[in-house]
């Protein structure tokens, strides 16, 4: 790890402590999961058995030791990427920043609730997209009032009533970039401080990326901050200034976007 | 090594004292229980609908749908009747209308079995949810017990026509129903809880309960005269089956709806009353608070 790569701050330490406010600040954190190996090997009853008999400690559960000690300060008004390759815990990061998974050591800082938006995010898929749209809005904690006023603009952005009335279609008759496009439409509904964007703008079509790229840029100029996961140099460029690059759970460098780029193309 | 790019930043500043410094909180923070419990509150909204979304795609699958809420009870009455009132017909002793009898004790405790039974998993079944969306966990375990209170309201439904249909009169009593079946919530809503947090940690617990719950469901009183426990069962024995709480609410709901069971309670209505409002008191905050200690961990998996 080279220290000088990560000292690289994307602005003039000078003038950091005065004006800028921070919105997420990551002091050494460590995430471990704690993995039920299932039906992997040595997994079998008379194994089992043989463990409680010879009281041994179950070795069916693996920790699998997701980010090693990772530390950031990010402010107000900020864009950053994060890349790395598959399994570098990028995702973990995310959950970790937005509260949905407990750091096993360290601690994350936030300023308000940063909310994340997954490809993944669990909505009920045998109801219709209205109807998850409600759901997904009371979730984030709107009153139903809100939710009625703000449901058919959250329709209306996603788009996927282009082609006929599928928003009164069950969830699971939706296209992958369908779903996408609605959970980021969702998501994007409501002012955050800190939104976290995990590979969701990858699914969907040029017209509605263009859309979700203007809308984190509307984010953004509300001073909030955005974390933007993704395999896409190219979008990462677009929409963020810094960037940071993560390689088996340990931030490998963390600086402008074109330096991280750089580095991480020619790695 | 890690702290060198924060420290040349904020040369005077560990990331704790800046934090504070800028009101920063650390994510994922357990609120103090008061707090926590306004939350919950605020999140009433998404409760409900949730609740209701839950139960629309439960049935959402099947060609009769909805119908479903009202079919498995009478479909569940159907067969009790055609086990003990056809088949082993009568010879119950003290109980006049055993039909009515048993199906009040099969609806009452099928509440609670079944919110314990899923509240089991219900930090688990909703990975996905958890890790994605922020809202009080508690939400989840409420959810549970109110799909399983909107099947209630159905079976009672059904109940009171098998009630009536087999000779009972309609009673004032009856209205006694509410405060009996909205104990019971409460303390499925504790229980459900307990377990949820439990099932949370150890996996294996889904395996074991329906064990758990069958023993319950012979404990209770459900299947049989009540008396029985007395006349088989050395005194402390009967005792502290007589304090449980599913046979508790289960002889109210037949206090409120059989006039021809008045005579047959296992205790009389006050003590009846006392001990349910005991259990729901304990079960009800005990869980909550239970469940509240655990929040930080649930995410994890």
């Amino acid at each position: 790890m080279d220290v000088a790569e990560q000292t690289q701050a994307p602005t003039d330490p000078s003038t950091v402590d005065s004006q800028r406010v921070p919105t997420v600040i990551a002091d050494d954190v460590h995430v471990i999961y704690r993995i039920h190996k299932g039906a992997a090997a040595n997994t079998g009853a008379t194994a089992a058995l043989k463990r409680i008999v010879s009281r041994t400690s179950t070795p069916n559960i693996r920790e699998v030791h997701a980010i090693k000690g990772v530390s950031f300060t990010a402010y107000q008004g900020e864009a950053i990427g994060l890349i790395g390759s598959n399994g570098s815990g990028k995702s973990s990061l995310l959950r970790t920043i937005a509260g949905l998974l407990p750091p096993a050591r360290g601690a994350v800082y936030t300023l308000g609730q940063p909310s994340l938006l997954g490809v993944n995010a669990a909505l009920l898929n045998d109801l219709s997209g209205e109807r998850n749209v409600a759901l997904g809005c009371l979730a984030m904690g709107m009153s139903p009032d809100q939710v009625k006023r703000i449901t058919p603009e959250i329709i209306e952005f996603s788009g996927i009533n282009e082609r006929g009335d599928f928003a009164s279609l069950p969830m699971r008759t939706y296209s992958s970039g369908m779903g996408a496009r609605l959970r980021f439409a969702i998501a994007a509904a409501k002012e955050h401080d800190v939104l976290l964007i995990d590979e969701a703008l990858a699914t969907g079509d040029r017209k509605f990326r263009i859309r979700s790229e203007q809308r984190v840029r509307e984010l953004r100029a509300n001073a909030g901050t955005v974390f933007l996961v993704s395999h896409s140099l190219g979008s990462i460029k677009d929409t963020c200034e810094r960037t940071i690059w993560l390689e088996g759970g340990v931030l490998k460098m963390d600086g402008p976007t074109d330096e991280v780029c750089r580095a991480y193309e020619g790695r | 090594m890690a702290n060198t790019a924060v420290a040349n930043l904020h040369p005077r500043l560990t990331p704790a004292e800046l934090a504070q410094r800028h009101g920063l909180k650390v994510a994922n923070d357990r609120p103090p229980l008061r707090e926590y419990t306004r939350q919950v509150w605020a999140y009433r909204h998404f409760i409900t609908a949730y609740s209701r979304a839950k139960i629309t795609s439960s049935l959402s699958n099947t060609r009769l749908g909805q119908l479903w809420q009202v079919l498995t009870p009478i479909t569940n009455a159907a067969v009790y009747y055609l086990i003990f009132g056809v088949i082993l017909s009568q010879g119950r002793g003290s109980i006049d209308n055993f039909i009515a009898y048993l199906c009040t004790g099969v609806f009452v405790f099928i509440f609670t079995q079944t919110a314990v039974a899923n509240g089991t998993s219900a930090i688990n079944a909703n990975l996905g949810l958890i890790r994605a969306l922020h809202f009080p966990r508690a939400a989840l375990p409420i959810t549970v017990t109110l799909v399983q209170l909107q099947q209630l309201l159905m079976s009672m439904v059904v109940l009171a026509a098998i009630v009536l249909f087999t000779g009972e009169p309609i009673t004032l009593r009856w209205l006694l129903l509410a405060p009996i079946l909205f104990l019971q919530t409460i303390f499925n809503i504790g229980l459900t809880m307990v377990m949820a947090r439990f099932g949370s940690k150890v996996a294996d617990l889904k395996q074991i309960m329906p064990f758990v719950l069958r023993t319950w469901l012979y404990a209770s009183g459900v299947l049989y005269p009540v008396s029985l426990l007395r006349d088989h069962l050395p005194d402390w024995a009967a005792t502290l089956m007589e304090a449980n709480p599913a046979l508790i609410y289960i002889e109210l709901a037949r206090y409120a709806l059989l006039d021809s069971n008045r005579e047959n309670l296992v205790a009389t209505p006050m003590q009846l009353w006392g001990t349910a409002l005991a259990w729901t008191l304990v079960v009800g905050i005990g869980g909550f608070v239970y469940f509240w200690r655990g929040e930080k961990e649930y995410g994890r998996g």
